[in-house]
């Protein structure tokens, strides 16, 4: 097992009292495979990734365990921690020109991460960065390596993120919504990109996104969270062929398919919750379908249940014929 | 077929662009946001406008709504020429056309209360309505929309994402326009929360019989809406035609690429596909290329493509295309 | 289309007519009174406006009566003590320092809320103007702040008080010429960002006329940002006040200020009359601190960043 996170809770100190982002996670990453973490805004999704790297904000704390490869991840100093992130673990934004300096040459932005982690020199450092973007399919890369972040497009950009991320060949590539601010047809190249890129490095990788459909190209797991928790995992096209559990279930209902005619789409009632004010028991309970009298007092576990964790107290039976 | 309420005629806005080291009396560049496209909309049709980022389809929006100038080309508005009037009368017409915003937050004042902004509209072309018929009015319409009428006079900064979208469609329809404009107006949203304000639109549409206009880069919710769909890329239009048939049976290689692109949320149709991903980037809109402008991304580019710019031919059945080798 | 959770709401506030909501200088308001050195700091203020304005009926002489008993003895006999009625003793002139104290803290009061005020109305409309109006007009308008900013103005000033004789309205009218410069362009520059906001577009889109958008949709967005700049613009006319009237180019006798009181007091320090320095200037800086936490406290109530 690479990554190994159990009872992940991340607090943030707020005006108006604590607030739980994430609430008990508890998931894990093999080897060369791939995770995805479907989430709306507000569902704790890009928390848990900050939490697993040490980024969070300066009012976030975690608690819980966060083992990748043996390693406590949440005990590490920040100078081991800044050692990991650069070799074990390495993540990559929605907009890249947060991670990019725009006052730095690509080539040189890339040569320090290798000259800082590897101890190459400049030189052999930026031929591996040339290599490196190469790789990720820029074209005449060695030319271009010189440029600023600026003068690429977004879609150049992100694939200079993740030229970036790879550089040091991590074990474990984090992906927080890399495609939702590209044109689709950008998205295409991007996904297919990251694809090919794990089969090339073996590296295994964490996709957090709200678009289910881009889950459904990529992933061998999908873990569904609302309201900082998990409400189903399990493999992808399983999860996606049977949900189990209501929201999930909703979630593929509501979103229009282009290979369909679907007349009406089925909607989920109400809003996403405000994570200040959860509810006690199961946080997709206000918008629930299917509401049990323990649903409002009991958060429910998420346990095994037919091939796939599942936290939810309606049995699967209910839940298909809803 | 009735008379159109819109017709758009060979419409083309065009942008100066100062570059930034540029001296004061350099010419600025051409950005040719839109350009010479000609559209029809029927009463209480819907018609979908799908392109990706820099595809002039908010410029276009815009321009019908008249916040931006006009370079060339007519937009005809029940017959009537909207660049031929006068100022006056101009404004008599805004109360026909109404927009939805793609930023339910940022469109709404945030140091208003909500009935005062849903109003706002009303009391701009009929200033003497009783107050007591204004707040009735906002009232009714906060019902039609999803919401309590007892939070008139909350702040938007008090409400979700999807409840201020909702907001802003009120404040579209209090004047009974024919003719509504949604630019991007779910993008913003949670995918849970799209649904809803999807077939909220859908449902006020049928019931006022409105026109609408629907902007998105999402081609599976323009589908999911629209009637007819316009398909653009930089500016131009590529690819018109009934929403079923543009989206079953593209004949346009951009069409066909893009919903070649859209990812389906289904494991196994998804892994059934095959995508032709599309090459390369956008190209600059300040610089197009010569004849064709998606020429340079192409998988069925040929010489002639780089000579003149290609006419909209019919297609297929209702369809038309600006490309001479669809299909 | 209403949710259970709606639905639930609506139960609940059935009874209630319509639900009062929470408007943004509501919350601001809340926040700043959660900020303890911001109220204190209001307090304070308020404290020293009122000694400003009432202080002269505690004073048991008058500003200007000079003492003659006491004029050169001071350093002995104008020693500050409640018996004398001198509570802060008195100055080389033998003048009762408590009176002036009172007075000068008045003017300085004064001096800093004119400056202010000038700024607030002249550049806030000069600046929301030039921002929504822009182009050609923008231009000209904007480089007219940079040539009058250009200009030297201390110099300036000091010709002016020279040429046209020493005199509070000429104060005012020097203050009141450079105060709304910075104000115009931060005015001009929130006026930028709010007119590309969608909730102008739609006002536009509607037909709303110009003056009823600058007036209803961007001046009240403008005004937190309007207000912290001008709380903390007021001791910086005070300051400003103060160096003019310690060059003694200020406030003319039998008038003074905070400026001319520390002057004054600074110029006898080795007399052994250190009361007549500690006493304003410890009104200075108090009057000084308090408006920097209000301004501090402000922006952190008013800055729309926190949500």
């Amino acid at each position: 097992m690479l990554l190994d996170v159990s009872d992940l809770t991340v607090t943030f100190r707020t005006n108006d009292g604590p607030v739980n982002a994430v609430n008990g996670m508890s998931f894990s990453v093999d080897e060369k495979e791939t995770l995805a973490i479907v989430g709306e805004s507000g569902s704790g999704k890009s928390q848990t990734a900050f939490a697993i790297m040490g980024l969070l904000a300066k009012n976030g704390a975690s608690t819980g365990k966060v083992a990748f490869d043996g390693t406590d991840m949440l005990g590490l100093s920040p100078k081991q921690l800044n050692k990991m992130r650069a070799q074990q673990i390495a993540m990559i934004f929605q907009d890249p020109m947060t991670s990019l300096n725009p006052y730095l040459r690509v080539s040189d932005q890339m040569a320090e991460v290798l000259q800082l982690h590897k101890g190459m020199s400049k030189r052999a450092a930026v031929a591996e960065a040339a290599h490196m973007l190469d790789a990720v399919r820029i074209p005449d890369a060695k030319a271009r390596i010189t440029m600023y972040p600026h003068e690429f497009s977004g879609g150049m950009r992100q694939r200079i993120m993740i030229a970036m991320a790879l550089l040091c060949r991590p074990r474990l590539l984090i992906a927080d919504e890399p495609t939702t601010a590209l044109d689709v047809t950008v998205q295409a190249q991007i996904m297919e990109l990251l694809a090919a890129i794990r089969d090339e490095f073996g590296t295994a990788m964490i996709l957090i996104t709200h678009d289910l459909g881009i889950v459904a190209g990529s992933c061998d797991k999908t873990l569904v969270m609302y309201g900082g928790q998990i409400m189903e995992q399990g493999d992808t096209e399983g999860l996606f062929e049977h949900p189990s559990h209501p929201y999930t279930k909703g979630l593929l209902r509501a979103v229009p398919r282009i290979d369909r005619d679907d007349d009406e789409l089925l909607t989920i009632a109400g809003e996403p919750p405000d994570m200040s004010n959860l509810p006690k028991g199961c946080p997709f309970m206000p918008r629930c379908d299917i509401v049990k009298d323990q649903c409002a007092v009991v958060k429910p576990a998420l346990q095994f249940d037919g091939g796939r964790k599942r936290a939810c107290h309606a049995d699967r039976a209910e839940v298909a014929n809803v | 077929m009735s008379d159109p309420i819109l017709s758009v005629r060979d419409l083309s806005v065009v942008f100066d662009v100062k570059l930034q080291n540029a001296w004061p009396w350099t010419p600025p560049l051409k950005l040719h946001a839109v350009s010479k496209l000609s559209f029809d909309l029927q009463p209480g049709e819907t018609l979908g406008l799908v392109g990706e980022s820099g595809s002039g389809k908010s410029t276009l929006a815009r321009a019908i709504i008249g916040t931006i100038p006009v370079t060339s080309g007519d937009i005809l508005y029940k017959g009537q020429s909207l660049m031929k009037m006068g100022a006056q009368e101009r404004r008599k017409h805004r109360r026909d056309v109404q927009m939805v915003f793609q930023d339910p937050l940022a469109a709404l004042n945030p140091r208003m209360t909500v009935g005062d902004i849903i109003a706002e509209p009303l009391v701009t072309h009929e200033p003497h309505t009783p107050r007591k018929q204004v707040k009735a009015r906002v009232g009714e319409l906060m019902e039609r929309v999803g919401l309590l009428p007892n939070l008139i006079n909350r702040y938007p900064h008090e409400f979700s994402g999807g409840q201020c979208q909702r907001i802003g469609i009120a404040r579209a329809l209090i004047l009974k326009p024919k003719l509504m404009i949604c630019d991007e107006p779910v993008s913003a949203l949670d995918v849970s929360v799209q649904a809803q304000v999807v077939n909220l639109l859908k449902d006020i549409q049928k019931d006022m019989g409105l026109s609408m206009i629907f902007i998105a880069h999402d081609l599976s919710v323009v589908k999911h809406i629209s009637d007819r769909i316009v398909v653009m890329y930089l500016g131009r239009p590529m690819e018109i035609g009934p929403a079923k048939a543009v989206t079953a049976m593209p004949t346009h290689p951009y069409t066909q690429a893009l919903i070649a692109s859209v990812p389906i949320p289904d494991p196994k149709a998804e892994r059934a596909r095959t995508r032709p991903v599309l090459d390369g980037d956008l190209p600059s809109p300040l610089a197009p290329p010569s004849g064709c402008v998606f020429r340079t991304r192409c998988p069925k580019v040929q010489d002639v493509c780089a000579g003149n710019r290609p006419a909209m031919e019919i297609s297929a059945s209702e369809q038309m295309a600006a490309c001479p080798f669809h299909g | 289309m209403i949710s259970q959770s709606d639905a639930k709401l609506l139960n609940d506030t059935a009874a209630l007519a319509d639900v009062r909501g929470r408007s943004l200088w509501e919350d601001a308001r809340r926040r700043f009174f959660r900020n303890k050195a911001a109220v204190a700091g209001l307090f304070v203020l308020i404290a020293i406006t009122l000694f400003a304005v009432f202080g002269s009926y505690f004073a048991k002489y008058e500003a200007d009566f000079v003492d003659f008993s006491l004029m050169g003895a001071n350093a002995y006999q104008g020693v500050p003590s409640f018996s004398s009625g001198h509570y802060f003793g008195t100055d080389i002139d033998g003048r009762d320092l408590f009176a002036r104290t009172v007075q000068g803290t008045g003017i300085s009061l004064l001096v800093g809320i004119v400056g202010s005020l000038v700024a607030v109305i002249v550049g806030t409309l000069y600046g929301a103007t030039a921002g929504y109006v822009g182009g050609r007009t923008d231009g000209t308008m904007m480089r007219i702040v940079d040539i009058l900013m250009s200009i030297p103005f201390m110099f300036v000033l000091i010709l002016m008080l020279v040429i046209f004789g020493r005199s509070i309205l000429m104060l005012f009218i020097g203050i009141g010429l450079i105060s709304w410069l910075d104000m115009s362009r931060i005015a001009r520059g929130q006026t930028l960002t709010i007119k590309n906001k969608e909730f102008v577009e739609a006002a536009v889109a509607t037909g709303v006329s110009p003056f009823t958008i600058v007036l209803r949709h961007i001046i009240p967005n403008l005004l937190g940002i309007v207000i912290v700049y001008a709380t903390l613009l007021v001791p910086q006319m005070i300051i400003f006040e103060s160096f003019i009237s310690y060059l003694g180019l200020g406030v003319q006798e039998p008038n003074t200020s905070l400026g001319a009181l520390i002057n004054a007091g600074a110029n006898q320090m080795s007399n052994g009359t250190l009361w007549m320095l500690l006493y304003p200037l410890a009104f200075f800086l108090v009057t000084l601190f308090a408006f920097f936490f209000v301004g501090d406290g402000l922006r952190d109530s008013l800055d729309p960043k926190d949500r």
